[in-house]
């Protein structure tokens, strides 16, 4: 037996009782296509453009209902993020106004916001988010780019081990931002508030087609088409689902190296040691 | 079958000190002179990992619980909190999630080489049991670990499993009520799973203190499984497989690290980034994959007790495993027969894991409900028989000759 034989047992154990996130299919529907993304792979990282114009997408149409309140503002000016400055921070939580309180008379109030406070909700609370969306409630997006994946099926699931795909969440984000249809197929009806999209389990979903060419206008040259929008504003809720992604891929390679050359030596030690046994 | 305990420190204090609590002799009997055969191969060096993974837990554990909120309301912010506001939070929480995944590969490994070259046999049948147990114990730790992040399936997997109790007859539903602390999974039920989570990684560092107690007392089996007769037959714990150990163990560490690093949500479930709602089923209610051939061989029996009963049973015939087989000859290299049921048998617990993942209906539960007959007939009917009928083939005469090549005896 040896370390090899060794290595892929691991790795075959590890992975033969079924991709656990895999089990979660989606009902029926086509697989999402696999998108190329600027941090995905061993040396992936953020494009901090891409997030800031992805962040003007999610402002200008996804808060409209869609809350983002696991993220703090000032985390927008971390390494690794967006890239803005404490002043463009400070002027940007202003805009959005904070319930705070109580104050000495014992009064909630409404003040601007600072860059440690986090994304307000947009609704009080789910019933009246529901209220105001025919009984559909919009979910928070902080983690949403981890929470939504896909079935792959044998041998993908085992390929994409050593391939280190992990952007199974935002390749489904946006096949599901492009992939509505203008009309259910034949023999399938839809309630007035239910569009037909390829991609969502169950085709009938209640958000309606949030994006259209040259809703969100761009400054730096980029195509103000769907596709664009959807690109850009899944990357954004990647770095808001994880934001040290760029630190994790920065000291995973560190410790990769480490480890290789650290395994390099420990192999020779043993065989030194072991030659005299033989 | 410990070393030589002729240790005697070099400097005056801890001469003094050894006279009194000879604790340095007890190391140095166990982990230097300790002797072992010397034909270990590597799969004999996932002791030390999971030594390694226990230790890897328990220390991210500590720090996590120093972050970490056990209410219904906090907990999955404060997850994220440690995931975004945390000094290096986001390291330590997928080191302790891969980190269980990882410990489960490793005590796969370990068990399935102990089953190979007949670990559990005369005298290693107590060793082999506090093995079980500590088994069972990770079982229980993760199983409440996967609970504290209160996602939907933290959630729904705590009320599946903590329902199968219901199935005991008469007071089922009352020891369900007792796990609950209440009428339904919630706030109790969070906070006494994060409370037993704490307390039982340290009850299996004491069975496994137990364990390598029994390890030394009759000594490690060998891929011979001959017992060792000479000298010649062993070498000293130190250096020899301290070195053998250190490099597998750096090796486990690379392929943690790819995923700690690289796929760190690869593992786990989607699901479980969206926060716990009672009212809300996920399609599918999945365990982690170190649990789906035993969820695979509950939902094979169409009764709900019969399921639990299959379950846990299938976990508890391994304790009896050495009266199960009493094939007097240990490793399977020198049992054609016994040899190639192994293997079946280990693709019978693959394909139950497969199995595990899909949805209970068609082709499915009938392909589980053959692999759970079989996965019993292994234990209970091929193993007895197999110690009868089979013919083993010669054994070397010694440890040292089965390493520097002499021939087999003549039988």
């Amino acid at each position: 037996m040896n370390k090899n034989t060794l290595l892929a047992l691991g790795i075959v154990a590890a992975i033969s009782f079924g991709s656990a996130g895999s089990a979660l299919a989606a009902e029926a529907g086509p697989q999402p296509p696999r998108q190329k993304w600027t941090f995905s792979g061993p040396f992936g990282h953020y494009d901090k453009q891409q997030l800031q114009r992805g962040f003007k997408v999610y402002r200008e149409v996804c808060q409209a209902c869609h809350s983002l309140k696991l993220v703090a503002f000032r985390t927008l000016g971390q390494p690794g993020a967006l890239g803005f400055s404490e002043g463009q921070i400070k002027a940007l939580a202003a805009e959005y106004q904070i319930n705070d309180g109580p104050n000495d008379s014992g009064e909630m109030f409404q003040r601007a916001g600072r860059p440690s406070d986090y994304f307000p909700p947009i609704f009080a609370n789910e019933q009246a988010a529901r209220a105001t969306h025919n009984g559909a409630l919009p979910v928070d997006l902080s983690v949403i780019a981890k929470a939504r994946t896909y079935e792959v099926g044998f041998p993908g699931f085992l390929i994409d081990i050593v391939r280190q795909y992990q952007e199974n969440g935002v390749d489904y984000l946006h096949a599901l931002l492009t992939g509505y249809e203008e009309k259910a197929p034949a023999g399938e009806t839809l309630t007035p508030n239910q569009f037909w999209n390829k991609y969502f389990p169950g085709h009938k979903i209640s958000m309606r087609p949030p994006l259209e060419d040259k809703r969100v206008e761009y400054t730096d040259g980029s195509p103000q088409t769907v596709d664009q929008y959807a690109r850009d504003v899944t990357a954004f809720l990647m770095w808001a689902a994880e934001p040290h992604l760029e630190a994790r891929k920065r000291i995973g390679f560190q410790v990769m190296i480490f480890l290789i050359v650290f395994a390099g030596l420990a192999y020779f030690t043993k065989k030194k040691i072991w030659a005299s046994a033989h | 079958m410990s070393g030589s305990s002729n240790f005697k420190p070099k400097s005056a204090i801890l001469q003094w000190t050894e006279r009194r609590l000879p604790i340095l002799g007890l190391m140095h009997s166990s982990f230097v002179a300790y002797p072992t055969p010397r034909n270990l191969n590597y799969w004999w060096t996932f002791g030390g990992i999971l030594s390694f993974c226990l230790g890897v837990q328990i220390i991210t554990g500590i720090v996590l619980a120093m972050h970490y909120t056990p209410t219904v309301a906090g907990a999955f912010d404060s997850v994220e909190h440690i995931m975004r506001d945390v000094n290096y939070g986001w390291l330590i929480r997928y080191v302790h999630a891969n980190g269980a995944s990882m410990f489960f590969i490793a005590v796969y490994i370990h068990i399935f080489r102990g089953l190979y070259y007949g670990s559990y046999k005369e005298p290693r049948e107590i060793l082999w049991i506090l093995g079980v147990i500590i088994f069972l114990l990770m079982m229980a730790t993760a199983f409440m670990g996967y609970v504290l992040p209160w996602g939907q399936m933290s959630f729904w997997g705590a009320t599946v499993i903590t329902n199968l109790f219901s199935a005991i007859p008469g007071i089922g539903p009352k020891v369900v009520e007792f796990l609950w602390g209440g009428y339904s999974v919630d706030q109790p039920t969070l906070q006494r799973f994060f409370s037993l989570h704490y307390l039982l990684p340290f009850m299996i560092a004491g069975v496994v203190v137990l364990h390598i107690w029994a390890l030394h007392e009759v000594g490690q089996n060998n891929p011979a499984g001959i017992d060792v007769k000479s000298d010649k037959d062993t070498v000293p714990f130190t250096p020899y497989a301290t070195a053998k150990d250190n490099f597998a163990m750096i090796c486990f560490m690379i392929f943690f690290a790819w995923f700690v690093f690289y796929i760190p949500n690869y593992l786990g479930h989607a699901d479980n980034y969206i926060p716990a709602n009672p009212l809300q089923t996920p399609t599918h209610i999945v365990p982690e994959w170190y649990f789906l051939p035993f969820y695979a061989i509950l939902r094979a029996i169409p009764s709900k007790l019969g399921g639990v009963i299959a379950m846990f049973g299938s976990i508890a015939l391994l304790a009896f495993l050495p009266w199960l087989d009493r094939a007097k000859t240990r490793s399977a290299k020198y049992r054609p027969l016994f040899k190639q049921f192994f293997w079946v048998f280990v693709l019978c617990c693959i394909g139950l894991g497969w199995l595990g993942a899909k949805p209970a209906e068609g082709g499915y539960v009938i392909a589980s409900r053959i692999l759970t007959a079989y996965y019993f007939i292994h234990f209970l009917v091929i193993l007895p028989l197999l110690s009868y009928y089979e013919k083993p083939s010669p054994l070397p005469a010694s440890i040292a000759d089965s390493v520097l090549g002499k021939q087999p005896a003549k039988a």
